[in-house]
């Protein structure tokens, strides 16, 4: 320091030195200089340092404390980072505006941070903790901008942190904050990939996520870290196909590309030699009937499995996105998976996507041009769409022309040829050349034409333009290859354009056309090497080499009259200067020229040279790209990408499809604790095992599906339920219903894949369970053989019908209609004989117990599955529902003793009649106790003769100890007036009464507390009954209340937000009038129920039977 | 996916990078410059480059590549078709998309670019969902905002995001509500030089500009819906209800937005509005060349034809054309060869013409092609497929709003090959 003093008076010069050398030096003199000294040294210093004194303006502005003058520096600091300018000097004045309350501001802090934090790691850190405070943030825009801003902070430092922030954030309240800790996935995967383990977990939990908004990017995360877990998206695999046309277009794309290839590795392949395919198969996603039906028919053919065609349909209304991107991403789906039949209805939208942009096109004609090689017919009826326009770019006209000349075949060639005389004269030299190409490529394909090309390529020999000129050369050459006995004029005529032609390629082809068949041109063949020999030494490479070539041809031929001139030009090739060319010279001159060392060869020479050549095949540049997946980056360099994932092949057998069935998850509607209680508690006291109670049920359920209406319909509430589903969602945007909706949605794809499991094990299980339930009705379930189509099936079409109906607020009459006709399950009960219900209850209740809350679950699930993520609680209208169950109880129709060995037992299914709506449905089981067999079991005489009975079929014979169910409708015509019959055998006749309680009148119905409220306005007075009645301290809870009421009354629970009053609704089965029942729970134990409805007659009775049902425990 | 993006004017200078991922050095973009020079045209750089560790992807609009540099697989229609959504995203915020926009915009440019990728995958793309994010530049604003220090930036999440209507933003208002469509056709045709129509077909679009307040239900029937062959639509058209009844059911973004873009089945015979009588001739030997064009009306179903514009890219041995047009004014560039015509209307009495003759370089010879004739034009008033919209519904809301339907008739890539 003190020398920087001393020297102060001394020469500048001397000052300047140690000035450079030392920058602590420098910065103490600055001060003290002088003012020229200043001046000198500034202009010594370099335009650098006028830069950092720009920036020591904007550090100071950043450390100012005006907000405004901040912002405005940050402005100036992203201006820098735009243009590519180095900023990170400011790294420390930047980073200590991250907290700031202005919201500009820290996004632009953001935006500098993440630039720079990679270069500055230790600086970053000091702004980590402000992100982990905004992680906590209520806002979840600032808790997703903190999340993502951390995540892109590549400082290796904190991925603990980033780990711990991703976990959270994956459990977040708000799908966008999910959807950013999705992409985070991604960001932390590469900045460490040792977290891959960890990471997979979250991507798998966020896998089950529901919002569409997640879907995608999850997706995209998944293909980043994990592509080969396929196992993660079995279970994952209908949720994502159902939510896919919700899901924003980008995530599209990438859950279709995923898709494609999961498909590949999971079903067989639809391609098979001799399959039959549907061909209604695209209409049946509107109309489902037809492909239920076509399906059981190509049984044995080709069944495409149920989770690859719900794919083909989920994708396919996607074709008409406006994303580019989308639609082609579905177009290689279906190219990829669909059967070869349907692969054509993407033509159009490809064609549609010619429309756009310039680099658009580019791609989607590439895929095209792949596609056109193997599908000609494809695109045939576009053909026009892919004429050629002067103001196409280049690369666009070429890919038109390599498409144009796939789909020439005989019918259009002449067409295609007109179009092909104009692009030759196009002024586009290099796109002429190619048109040329084509022109030869549509000669070898298309035989009938050849002639007509090879006369048109001559003419063109005579253009002015050499590049057409050298082309039709190369060209010709090829086809004469193919056939060239007849065409020694066109090689006369080339050697006489060949003086003119100057084009290397073209040159060389003459030549070799020459010497190939210079036995038809004995006189020209010698003056054209003559020729050559002359100018050999001005000709390019690959003219050289075709002379040398023709030199030892002519040489073996015609030797005599070449021979000097071969030694000539052998000896040229020696001293050339390639060494191809000095190469290729010796090794004619071995093989032709006998010597002593050649040995062998020598005498081969002539078969060696003048061998037969195989036409050379004129193949489509995009012939191999088909190896590559459609539409991906590979495809379109024809090279593999960095990243690129094979596209497996179909594998010979299909995998377990068993993978993709999704737990069932107890749905969460009102009634569902009762049924699992009621569950419970009779599998403690189960007769059969689970096992065989399964399978009952699957016996049950697999006669519903193997009826095809009934299955139809279930498909058919589907698809509705679908459509309506998502004009719901399109309404209601609140996530309150997300929830729900989601437990939901997984058990009702787990039911729709029981569903199948089901129809597989069809038939079995019915028969098994048949001689075990011999003594007592356990047979319910099965169907007897004279009802084929009762109970099951018209339970699950029920359930089905009022499923998809629970969303839509207003629904097409004609469904309505069809509702209305499907009623509810009655349901028997015993009021005596506690011990007896209770065995019976065992032995075959399970069935209707867990059938109904299983078609529940379907239901909800169905149309949950459907709707995706942004499912709210949908207020139905009035509507008739699936029966809510309870224990069935059995009457007894006819004692053995009585009925000389024959015993019926009756009771109430609680489902719809299906010989009319206005009928009760009744289950008879028939037991033939006796030691002989009974036979002609009818029902005969009835009472009053007017009572509406719908009998079953006359039983031709019932053998010991057999047993048999057989349905009958009764109109009872809403009274509980016994329905007097005769039941007859071929012997006997007995008198038999089916007495209804008044509860199995009723079918239920679903409805909203608001309509409920309305209706029972509507009907007071006179129409109102109520008593305050005593409840059993048992009966308090809302399940037990329900569940008695239930038990009591076949009617439908309206869902309620009072705690304290249950309402329940129905209507009468045969005129359909409602019955509202309420009970508001009053002080120490006691209720006020009342019912309103029309009935008042019904209405006591119910009123008793509901009193007696409560007060008992 | 993708990694960094450039932007880079006509003269081959990058004005504006930004990386989503790591920091890629702008000397890749060396591999693009290479393409470029290799191209004639600006049009013709191949859109995807390999290089040894990346692959460049590039989209030409306005005279500005946008270059996506790409380090793995992906659909590269992705790519591309989210960079023309930056591109139609700049435009709706600045007006126009130029260098000099971008450049004086440069904040609200990053700004948008952080919102609409994330790590690289596009997060935000609606623009109704940006612009509440970030609000679009005005001159109001921006005084606004340097007196009041608030920002142009949202704070809160965009409601849309969440919604299921992720295009609509909530609490919109209007004083006074509008909703606009204009129902525009394209023509598509190659004529040959016999005046045969080679090919012709009709692409057309609707456009809506929606004003209305709070969350209509809009739905718009046709007269014959039967016409449309294959349709796109915004994702606010509900598919299935399209699908069985051939009705456009929807809940409209607030603003401009492209409601549909359809085809006309090709079963349909095409009305091409006009005839093109030429007579363009070189001969051998001789320097001159003469030209001669007469335009007349052909099916226009008594409409006028409207702001009509004749192109034609002359032969390159051309040096000069000296004509004369019998109404409006032509103009010929030495340098590309360019020829256009801007006739305006075209009046049945009097057609117009334009007449006159060629000089060609001295001792070239004759052109072996005659020039293509691209026109353009406009027919107020009608679409020429007769695609009729039937009735405009409003549902959801309580007011009546303004409705109107305009109907436009244009060439789209007419040729007349001569």
């Amino acid at each position: 320091m003190d020398v920087g003093f001393s020297l102060r008076s001394e020469a500048v010069g001397a000052m300047r030195t140690a000035m450079v050398s030392a920058e602590n030096l420098q910065l103490t003199l600055k001060p003290e200089l002088s003012q020229e000294e200043q001046a000198l040294t500034h202009s010594n210093r370099s335009p650098k340092e006028t830069h950092k004194v720009g920036n020591e303006d904007l550090k100071e502005m950043l450390e100012s404390n005006k907000e405004s003058l901040k912002l405005e520096a940050m402005k100036r600091v992203v201006g820098l980072i735009a243009k590519g300018k180095n900023a990170s000097e400011l790294f420390p004045a930047v980073v200590k505006n991250v907290a700031n309350k202005n919201i500009e501001l820290k996004k632009l802090v953001y935006v500098y941070l993440v630039r720079y934090a990679e270069e500055q790691q230790d600086l970053a850190l000091l702004s980590i903790s402000t992100f982990q405070r905004a992680l906590k943030d209520p806002n979840q825009f600032i808790r997703a901008s903190a999340l993502r801003v951390l995540s892109s902070i590549r400082v290796p430092i904190i991925v603990p942190i980033m780990m711990l922030a991703i976990k959270e954030s994956a459990a977040d309240m708000s799908p966008y904050v999910r959807k950013t800790s999705a992409h985070a996935i991604q960001k932390l995967y590469s900045l460490d990939p040792d977290q891959k383990e960890q990471l997979i977990e979250v991507i798998e939990k966020l896998l089950k996520d529901k919002s569409t908004l997640v879907a995608g990017s999850v997706v995209m995360a998944f293909e980043e870290v994990c592509p080969d877990r396929i196992d993660l998206i079995h279970k994952n695999y209908r949720k994502l196909c159902n939510l896919l046309v919700d899901v924003e277009e980008w995530g599209q794309v990438v859950i279709i590309s995923m898709l494609t290839r999961y498909a590949r590795t999971q079903f067989i392949s639809p391609w098979k030699e001799g399959a039959m395919f549907d061909e209604n198969n695209e209409k049946a996603f509107y109309d489902s009937d037809s492909e239920e039906k076509k399906d059981q028919m190509e049984a044995k053919t080709y069944i495409m499995d149920p989770d690859h065609r719900l794919l083909l349909r989920n994708t396919k209304p996607l074709l008409q996105s406006r994303n580019t991107a989308v639609v082609m991403s579905v177009a290689q789906l279906y190219w990829h998976l669909a059967p070869k039949h349907e692969v054509t209805i993407v033509t159009k939208s490809l064609v549609r996507l010619l429309r756009s942009h310039r680099e658009v096109q580019y791609i989607v004609l590439q895929n095209i041009a792949t596609m056109s090689i193997q599908r000609k017919g494809m695109f045939e009826p576009f053909m026009k769409s892919f004429y050629v326009r002067s103001t196409d770019s280049t690369h666009i006209k070429t890919l038109k022309l390599e498409i144009l000349t796939n789909l020439a075949n005989e019918a259009n060639i002449s067409t295609i040829l007109r179009e092909f005389q104009t692009y030759v004269k196009s002024q586009d030299k290099a796109f002429a050349a190619a048109t040329i190409q084509a022109i030869g490529r549509c000669a070898t394909n298309i035989s009938e034409v050849t002639d007509t090309c090879l006369n048109g390529l001559v003419l063109l020999l005579s253009n002015r333009d050499e590049t057409v000129v050298a082309e039709s050369v190369v060209v010709i050459k090829k086809l004469l290859q193919t056939q060239p006995t007849q065409h020694s004029e066109i090689i006369k005529h080339m050697a006489k354009l060949f003086d003119n032609i100057t084009v290397p390629m073209a040159r060389a082809s003459i030549l070799w056309l020459m010497g190939e068949y210079c036995e038809r041109v004995p006189k020209i063949a010698p003056d054209v090497l003559r020729k050559m020999a002359k100018t050999f030494t001005a000709e390019e490479d690959i003219v050289k080499l075709q002379i040398v070539n023709l030199a030892a041809k002519l040489y073996l031929t015609n030797s005599k009259q070449t021979k000097l001139l071969t030694q000539y030009i052998l000896n040229l090739g020696k001293y050339d200067q390639n060494y191809d060319i000095r190469d290729r010279t010796r090794f004619i001159r071995q093989l032709i020229v006998p010597s002593e060392k050649s040995g062998a060869l020598n005498k081969y020479a002539r078969r060696i040279l003048l061998a037969p050549k195989p036409a050379p095949v004129l193949e489509s540049a995009f012939k191999d790209r088909d190896r590559y997946q459609l539409g991906t980056l590979s495809h379109s360099l024809n090279t593999k990408a960095s990243g690129y994932q094979e596209l497996s092949d179909w594998p010979a057998v299909a995998p377990d499809q068993s993978v993709r069935n999704v737990e069932v998850i107890e749905p969460v509607k009102e009634w569902a604790p009762l049924v699992g209680k009621a569950k419970q508690r009779k599998s403690d006291e189960k007769f059969y095992s689970d096992e065989e109670e399964e399978k009952e049920e699957e016996g049950s359920d697999s006669s519903g599906s193997e009826d095809s209406s009934s299955s139809s319909s279930s498909s058919e509430s589907g698809s509705e339920s679908e459509e309506e589903s998502s004009e719901e969602s399109e309404k209601t945007s609140s996530d309150s219903g997300k929830s729900s909706s989601g437990s939901e949605q997984e058990s009702s794809s787990e039911s729709e894949s029981q569903q199948k499991k089901k129809k597989k094990t069809k038939k079995a299980p019915q028969k098994k369970s048949k001689p075990a339930a011999a003594d007592s009705d356990s047979d319910e379930n099965g169907n007897g053989p004279v009802a084929p189509a009762s109970s099951s099936s018209a339970d699950s079409s029920s359930a089905s019908e009022t499923d998809s109906e629970d969303d839509s607020d207003s629904d097409s009459p004609a469904v309505q209609k069809k509702k209305s006709d499907v009623k509810s399950k009655p349901k028997v009960e015993v009021k005596s004989k506690k011990e007896v219900s209770l065995l019976d209850l065992d032995d075959f209740s399970p069935a209707p117990t867990t059938k109904a809350p299983k078609s529940a679950v379907l239901s909800s699930s169905l149309l949950s599955d459907l709707e995706g993520l942004s499912l709210s609680n949908v207020s139905p209208a009035i509507q008739v529902t699936t029966p809510s169950f309870g224990p069935v109880k059995t009457y007894e129709l006819l004692h053995h003793m009585t009925g000389k060995g024959l015993s019926a037992k009756y009771h109430f299914p609680r489902q719809p009649c299906l010989y009319q709506p206005s009928m009760v449905a009744v289950q008879v089981v028939l037991t033939n106790s006796s030691d002989h067999s009974l036979e002609e079991i009818h029902i005969g005489d009835r009472n009053p003769a007017s009572l509406n009975l719908h009998c079953f079929n006359t039983i031709e014979r019932l053998e010991p100890e057999a047993s048999v169910t057989v349905s009958m409708g009764i109109d009872f015509s809403d009274s509980t007036q016994a329905a007097n019959f005769q039941l007859c055998t071929k012997d006997d006749q007995f008198s038999v009464s089916i007495q209804p309680a008044v509860g199995e009148l009723f079918m239920p119905i679903t409805m909203t507390e608001q309509d409920f409220s309305k209706e029972q306005g509507k009907l007071l007075g006179m129409n109102e009954t109520s008593e305050t009645i005593a409840m059993a301290t048992a009966n308090t809870s809302s399940q037990a209340i329900s569940k008695q009421v239930l038990s009591v009354a076949n009617v439908g629970v309206v869902s309620s937000t009072q705690n304290n009053i249950h309402r329940f609704a129905g209507r009468t089965v045969s005129s359909g009038a409602l019955v509202l029942v309420s009970l508001e729970m009053k002080e120490s134990s006691s209720a006020l129920l009342t019912i309103n409805t029309e009935k008042s007659v019904m209405a006591s009775m119910l009123l008793r039977d509901l009193k007696q049902a409560l007060a008992q425990a | 996916m993708i990694h960094s993006l450039f932007l880079v004017n006509a003269s081959g200078d990058i004005f504006l990078e930004k990386h989503w991922k790591s920091v890629v050095s702008r000397s890749v973009c060396d591999y693009f410059f290479e393409a470029q020079e290799r191209a004639t045209e600006p049009e013709n750089v191949p859109p995807v480059i390999p290089t040894p560790h990346h692959y460049l992807i590039s989209v030409l609009r306005h005279r500005i590549y946008f270059v996506a540099v790409i380090q793995s697989e992906v659909p590269p229609l992705f790519v591309i078709e989210f960079l023309h959504r930056v591109v139609d995203t700049f435009q709706d915020y600045f007006g126009v998309c130029t260098e000099a926009a971008i450049k004086d915009n440069v904040v609200v440019v990053y700004e948008l670019l952080e919102e609409m990728l994330d790590n690289g995958f596009p997060l935000a793309t609606e623009s109704n969902i940006l612009k509440e994010l970030i609000k679009p530049p005005t001159i109001l604003r921006t005084m606004v905002n340097t007196i009041t220090g608030s920002t142009n930036v949202g704070e809160q999440l965009p409601t849309g995001q969440l919604s299921v209507v992720p295009w609509r933003r909530t609490g919109v208002k209007y004083t006074n509500n509008e909703a606009y469509f204009d129902v525009v056709e394209e023509i598509d045709a190659i004529i040959d030089k016999s005046g045969s129509t080679i090919t012709a077909e009709i692409q057309g679009v609707i456009d809506a500009c929606v004003k209305l307040t709070g969350m209509p239900d809009l739905t718009l029937s046709f007269m014959n819906p039967r016409l449309l062959d294959d349709v796109s639509f915004h994702p606010c058209v509900r598919f299935k209800r399209w699908e069985a009844e051939r009705i456009l059911s929807f809940i409209p973004p607030d603003g401009n937005f492209r409601l549909l873009s359809y085809h006309v089945s090709s079963q349909n015979l095409v009305a091409i509005p006009v005839y093109v009588k030429h007579n363009i001739s070189f001969r051998e030997g001789s320097s001159q060349g003469r030209f001669d064009l007469t335009l007349g009306p052909k099916q226009t179903m008594g409409k006028a034809v409207e702001s009509v514009l004749v192109s034609s890219q002359l032969p390159r041995g051309v040096l000069n054309a000296n004509l004369n047009p019998s109404q409006g004014t032509y103009t010929f560039d030495p340098v590309t060869k360019m020829l256009t015509w801007d006739v305006g209307k075209i009046n049945p009495q009097k057609l117009p013409s334009l007449k006159g003759t060629m000089s060609l370089q001295a001792g070239a010879s004759k052109p072996d092609e005659n020039p293509t004739i691209n026109i353009q034009l406009k027919i107020q008033q009608m679409a020429i497929s007769g695609l009729k919209v039937n009735r405009l519904d409003m549902y959801g809301e309580k007011y009546k709003p303004f409705k109107g339907i305009k109907y436009m008739t244009k060439a789209g890539k007419f040729q007349v090959r001569t």
